[in-house]
């Protein structure tokens, strides 16, 4: 287990060093002329001096692979630069804007599995029946509609019809997550109660079950018992690995209802060009799933007797 | 089954068609602007009524399934053949640019969702072509994994080492006999993320990413028109009801493809 979470810890540092190469080049292909950029962004007009006095403090007339360097020495110690529009350091202000943003991650994932598990279940278990396929109806439905939709008939049904909650957030309050926490949760569960009623459905096909039900043990009990027991894995690992996919999704969500996380930041500072900002977003996110899901893997590992190092490299 | 199959796909065709044509089947100008009539109530002239510069709605949810049905399609099936050919280039090659290759796939594969795609349309700027870069981008690495470790799997068989023995050449052993062992579960994948790369576009449109207004697209319009969500409700419900039915078709079009060529997937 021991040389398992090395060697995992070991595999992780060529990801993290293309995580950052990647969305350092990308940043550099897109603000090619950063300085330029800056300064129209401010509204200054300014000559061609200043400009190089800039690029030069900013270090963007060394080599490529130099300003990578020093990039992501600066990233080590949490220094990513200064945003263009604001000037403000880029690395607290994402940091003060992250527990905005797991506030509304955790709420959509304590929703989701209040759906998805019992009903996923009951899927299984009344497999192909009236209400197995009404639950398929609704999951199909969910899976159909892209979550920025969602929202808008939230907003329309919750908010202007029912006037249950507000429409958009006014501050990081448990009041206003809910809006943006239900409308993940929606897609999410749409999603993940497929995933666990497979997962069921496959434990409970095994033959085992069948030997147990032959064998005149109740339904019930083997539901709980058994079945539950060995599926609990698999659902525990697809709702981990599906953590990322909430993160990707929050963005298009914080920003419809000005729910003031890392999202919404990221998409205000691709409108304004606000490269650093962009930087600190990708590579934070990227390592914050990568992190998730080698925890994910490692639990998995841990609860798994049968999986050994060699099985499980796909 | 067959008949499941046969339908859905006539249906998903006949939108891929439609789409491709969608300049000839509307019924008026999609971009022409008529503010006496702005906000029309559907009616018969207007059976999605109008916008609020007066466009018609219905013209304009035919002519964006060109952005959002066709040049999807496009996209996937672009990456597709891309990203089976790394992988299987990968698993036949083996050696160091299998692991090289692989590597970068996990780096791909590390960013998570549409962080990655954010970021790409970020560096290229908006565009629906840069959008679909964007999540070519993101895509790819699945198709390389998948057409991989089918691959391996096939270099395994007893009945590829005798085709070799008898002396079949590796462009033969690649396109006759390993291609068509494993074109199957590509295409289940490449069919079921038609709908949710569908979904993506439109929301890096509705971010601002992809299309741009004017351009009729169903993402962009509905965020050019959530204001007029509680007032007017058609125009930001027609864009919106197309793109739902259209993953639908698609989405119902790769489970029966997978059902289809998996059996044991159909219960």
């Amino acid at each position: 287990m021991k040389k398992y979470v090395l060697h995992r810890f070991l595999q992780l540092i060529p990801i993290l060093l293309g995580i950052t190469f990647l969305s350092f080049a990308m940043m550099r292909l897109a603000g090619s002329d950063v300085v330029t950029e800056m300064y129209q962004n401010r509204g200054t007009e300014v000559s061609q001096e200043i400009i190089d006095a800039k690029r030069a403090e900013l270090g963007l007339d060394q080599p490529f692979l130099i300003q990578y360097g020093r990039w992501l020495g600066g990233m080590l110690t949490g220094d990513m630069g200064e945003s263009y529009m604001t000037g403000k350091p880029v690395f607290p202000t994402f940091l003060s804007k992250l527990p905005a943003t797991l506030l509304l991650t955790a709420l959509s994932i304590i929703l989701t599995i209040l759906v998805s598990i019992p009903f996923g279940i009951l899927a299984a278990v009344t497999h192909d029946k009236i209400p197995d396929l009404i639950l398929r109806f609704f999951s199909f439905i969910g899976n159909a509609l892209p979550n920025f939709f969602v929202a808008m008939l939230l907003m329309q049904l919750l908010s202007i019809k029912l006037q249950l909650l507000p429409v958009i957030s006014d501050g990081v309050t448990l009041k206003s997550a809910w809006m943006p926490a239900l409308t993940l949760a929606v897609s999410m569960s749409a999603k993940y109660m497929r995933q666990v009623r497979a997962a069921v459905l496959e434990e409970w096909n095994k033959d085992y079950v069948q030997g147990a039900r032959a064998r005149g043990v109740r339904s019930r009990v083997i539901l709980w018992k058994n079945v539950m027991k060995s599926s609990m894995l698999t659902i525990i690992t697809l709702l981990a690995l599906s953590i990322g996919n909430l993160l990707g999704g929050t963005a298009i969500i914080e920003s419809i209802f000005m729910w003031d996380g890392v999202g919404k930041l990221a998409v205000d500072a691709i409108t304004m060009r606000d490269y650093p900002v962009i930087q600190a977003y990708v590579v934070w996110m990227a390592i914050i799933y990568v992190l998730v899901n080698l925890i994910t893997d490692l639990l998995y590992h841990r609860l798994d007797p049968r999986i050994r190092l060699g099985v499980t490299k796909g | 089954m067959k008949i499941r199959l046969i339908f859905f796909g006539i249906l998903a065709l006949a939108l891929v068609i439609a789409s491709y044509f969608s300049e000839y089947l509307c019924p008026y100008d999609p971009y022409l602007q008529d503010l006496g009539n702005a906000k029309a109530v559907p009616s018969a002239a207007h059976i999605f009524g109008t916008d609020r510069y007066g466009r018609d709605m219905l013209s304009r949810v035919i002519v964006g399934s060109k952005t959002s049905i066709y040049s999807t399609l496009l996209l996937v099936a672009f990456i597709t053949v891309l990203g089976t050919m790394i992988g299987v280039f990968c698993a036949w090659k083996g050696t160091w640019v299998d692991t090289v290759l692989m590597r970068i796939s996990d780096v791909f594969l590390a960013f998570p969702g549409l962080v990655f795609a954010l970021a790409v349309a970020a560096a290229l700027g908006g565009g629906v072509h840069n959008a679909i870069i964007a999540l070519g981008a993101i895509s790819w690495p699945k198709y390389a994994r998948v057409a991989r470790s089918e691959t391996l799997a096939q270099k395994e068989t007893v009945y590829l080492r005798a085709a070799k023995l008898s002396g079949c050449g590796t462009w033969k052993l690649i396109f006759k006999h390993i291609l068509p062992n494993i074109t199957g579960p590509i295409l289940v994948t490449a069919m079921l993320d038609i709908g949710t790369m569908m979904m993506e576009l439109a929301g890096l449109s509705f971010l601002g990413l992809g299309a741009k207004p004017p351009v009729a697209e169903w993402g962009s319009m509905m965020s050019d028109t959530r204001n007029l969500l509680t007032t007017h409700p058609w125009v930001t419900l027609a864009p919106g009801c197309a793109i739902f039915v259209s993953v639908m078709i698609f989405n119902l079009l790769g489970d029966t493809v997978r059902d289809w060529l998996d059996p044991r997937n159909g219960r």
